[in-house]
């Protein structure tokens, strides 16, 4: 009982960054009914920036004296990085071509993925690039399971971005419009929303909780890379499936499913552990077949364009 | 200075700005608590300058500068096309035949070598076409079709000791089962849901390579898979037959030369079937083509089991040709790749795929020194040839007239 409510803790946090990853798909799904290739090369650019600010500040002894506000500084800055990163990447894969086909779309964002990877494989190197961890060492014992100060971290994080990202939507002037594009482009327009300006913003809030995720990934498992952004985003993608592409409360659901359903298998399928990168997927398929709208989820087929 | 210009050259400015942002972080903050300017400069005045005179030429252009040359360069193509087809098409088909077959007398084993890879990715790219280039579903884990066609042909002739002949058809059987049980489900998705579920697939297909040891000896690989072999007669003492096995990279050569031939003509013919025109018709619009009384569920299953065939008959080469097979090619890269060919050279369009083989495998070979820059470069020309000639190099050449380009 005691491996499971372990397991449980392990699968909850792995669910929080999931849902943080997937809530930039179904974003940017939800307002341009595409999916954006490159996001997974924000989670992966967010957790390199990341440990360049952490070893910046560290080499100069901030991380000794004040490491929880180094962590909130590099957060910060990791942040507003993606969000212009993604920004430059929609004027210049998405914003020319929306008229085109799907085909291009996917191609141009594609390519600008591939562009992504290799320059930070050719900037940062294709090894493993260590962060530092010393200060979220320990944690608690509750009955026999145990609770890092990291998965406290990560999760507490996850859910203050999520809270945060749910007042943006719903409560403010932006998230309205944000909702209004997503739902009708033109008659939106026509009462006075600028359209580009939020597609563009929804790409920087999106990229903004994948450099987060990022981030969490890169302390969690100690170390990034530069091709890191690649299963977690087909991950990702299967937990805004699974949640209903285009929903956001859906998507936070779907990762934390996904985050479970793969510590889960890890643990208790024989084999698990070395499959366990296939069980999203297998979900995702599942759910293409079974129930293509996702759990509360709109339709996916073609009447909404 | 117009008002037009100006705002051309201040959307510049603010662009590379941006740029560098975006690049100084990643080149110029040190781990050692150092912050340096000389690398991200030494990028950024580059990109500047090619920035600068792309903005200049496209400025030129669009006052109509080159107006003069576009149209020196329309006659002087035109004449070329004339001279060519002075000459009757087959004394041009004979002589491509003839310097395909004589390639490997004229040059070395490295030449070979290339002339080889670059075949096999003709193959593929063909195949990848008719997913991609005739029926318009992106595939990002084609790939895997040709890690199922060299898994086959490897154990099932170190296994069973079966001829490479003999498993030719079995591996694009089998890569073309394998297509139809991933499109099978996702088929009835939308084109942007079949992207990332067959990328997924693709990952998974080389997860189970690695870890089913029983059955693929995992990230060890297969080793020691026979070459190709064939029966060459003999006189002494009676009339019989031997093997004898392939082992040169010459025959290697001819080898793939006759499948990359094979795929040229089988792609060429399903391109101007019923088949291929119901493909094209689902690519420009699916719901259309499904009111005209096309399947189109069936048909994009078949699209993606044509794709596999090829796909799994180059695989079967590449594990002839190499005698070794572990999973470590069949990477997502490598699918990049061979999309990038089929889009830089022209989806749906032969000759350009074939190009874009040339290009994309022969250019990296000329250019040693930017071996690492490759992929960026694929990555980057693959968005840029979205943006600017979405047809690519050599665009198809379609079949009838299109309402809107009439009259």
């Amino acid at each position: 009982m005691e491996y499971f409510f372990q397991q449980f803790i392990n699968g909850i946090t792995l669910g929080g960054v999931y849902a943080l990853f997937a809530l930039g798909y179904t974003m940017v799904y939800g307002i341009i009914q595409l999916i954006n290739f490159a996001h997974g090369e924000f989670f992966a650019a967010g957790g390199y920036v990341g440990v360049i600010v952490l070893s910046f500040l560290g080499a100069h002894g901030y991380m000794g004296t004040h490491p929880w506000l180094c962590l909130a500084f590099s957060l910060v800055l990791t942040m507003g990085y993606c969000a212009m990163l993604a920004m430059a990447v929609e004027k210049i894969a998405y914003k020319p071509l929306r008229r085109s086909t799907r085909l291009s779309v996917l191609l141009s964002a594609l390519g600008m993925s591939i562009f992504l990877q290799n320059g930070l494989m050719l900037t940062q190197g294709v090894y493993d690039k260590a962060y530092p961890t010393a200060f979220v060492q320990g944690g608690l014992d509750i009955g026999g399971v145990r609770i890092s100060i990291m998965q406290l971290l990560i999760l507490g994080l996850t859910a203050v971005l999520l809270f945060i990202l749910n007042a943006l939507v719903f409560r403010t002037r932006i998230g309205k419009a944000m909702r209004a594009t997503a739902q009708d482009k033109v008659m939106s327009a026509l009462v006075g929303i600028n359209s580009n300006r939020i597609i563009s913003l929804t790409f920087a809030i999106g990229a903004g909780l994948a450099a987060a995720a990022g981030i969490m990934v890169g302390l969690y498992y100690g170390a990034v890379r530069y091709d890191m952004g690649f299963v977690p985003g087909v991950k990702a993608f299967a937990a805004a499936v699974l949640g209903g592409i285009g929903n956001i409360t859906g998507a936070m659901l779907g990762g934390f499913i996904i985050g479970m359903v793969e510590i889960m298998a890890a643990a208790y399928v024989p084999h698990g552990g070395e499959y366990k990168d296939v069980f999203a997927f297998i979900i995702l398929i599942a759910v293409l077949y079974f129930m293509p709208t996702g759990i509360m989820g709109e339709n996916v087929d073609d009447t909404r364009v | 200075m117009t008002r037009e210009s100006r705002r051309a050259w201040l959307t510049f400015a603010v662009a590379l700005g941006w740029f560098f942002l975006l690049l100084w972080p990643l080149t110029g903050i040190k781990a050692d608590g150092s912050l340096t300017f000389d690398q991200t400069l030494a990028i950024f005045w580059r990109v500047a300058a090619a920035a600068a005179v792309l903005v200049v030429f496209w400025r030129l252009k669009r006052k109509g500068s080159f107006d003069g040359a576009g149209r020196g360069l329309a006659t002087a193509r035109a004449a070329l096309a004339r001279g060519i087809s002075v000459v009757p098409a087959w004394i041009w088909w004979i002589l491509l035949a003839a310097g395909a077959l004589s390639y490997p007398l004229l040059t070395n084993r490295y030449g070979q070598d290339v002339a080889v890879t670059v075949l096999v990715y003709i193959c593929l790219g063909l195949g990848l076409n008719v997913v991609v280039g005739l029926a318009g579903l992106l595939d990002l884990g084609y790939i895997a079709f040709y890690g199922v066609g060299a898994y086959t042909y490897a154990l099932l002739s170190v296994n069973y000791g079966l001829s490479f002949w003999l498993c030719l058809p079995l591996a694009a059987a089998l890569a073309a089962i394998a297509g139809c049980i991933i499109g099978y489900p996702t088929l009835r998705m939308r084109g942007d849901y079949l992207a990332i579920v067959t990328l997924g697939f693709g990952e998974i297909v080389r997860i189970i390579l690695n870890n089913w040891m029983e059955l693929t000896n995992g990230p060890k690989g297969i080793i020691s898979i026979p070459p190709p072999s064939i029966y060459v007669p003999e006189l002494e003492p009676t009339l019989h037959f031997v093997p004898f096995e392939l082992r040169k990279i010459t025959y290697a050569y001819y080898v793939i030369l006759g499948l990359a031939v094979f795929t040229v003509v089988a792609v060429h013919r399903l391109n101007f079937s019923r088949i291929g025109r119901a493909w094209e018709a689902i690519r420009e619009d699916e719901t259309a083509a499904e009111l005209m009384g096309v399947n189109t569920f069936l048909l994009k299953l078949l699209a993606y089991a044509m794709g596999a065939v090829f796909g799994g008959l180059a695989g079967a080469f590449y594990a002839a040709r190499y005698r070794f097979v572990n999973p470590d090619p069949f990477t997502f890269i490598e699918s990049a790749m061979v999309l990038a060919m089929v889009v830089l050279g022209g989806l749906g369009s032969i000759p350009g795929i074939i190009l874009g083989a040339l290009a994309l495998i022969a250019l990296p070979e000329v250019f040693r020194g930017f071996e690492l820059y490759r992929m960026l470069a694929f990555g980057g020309a693959m968005t840029v040839m979205m943006l600017v000639r979405p047809a690519g190099l050599i665009p198809a050449k379609r079949m009838g007239q299109r309402s809107e380009e009439r009259d």
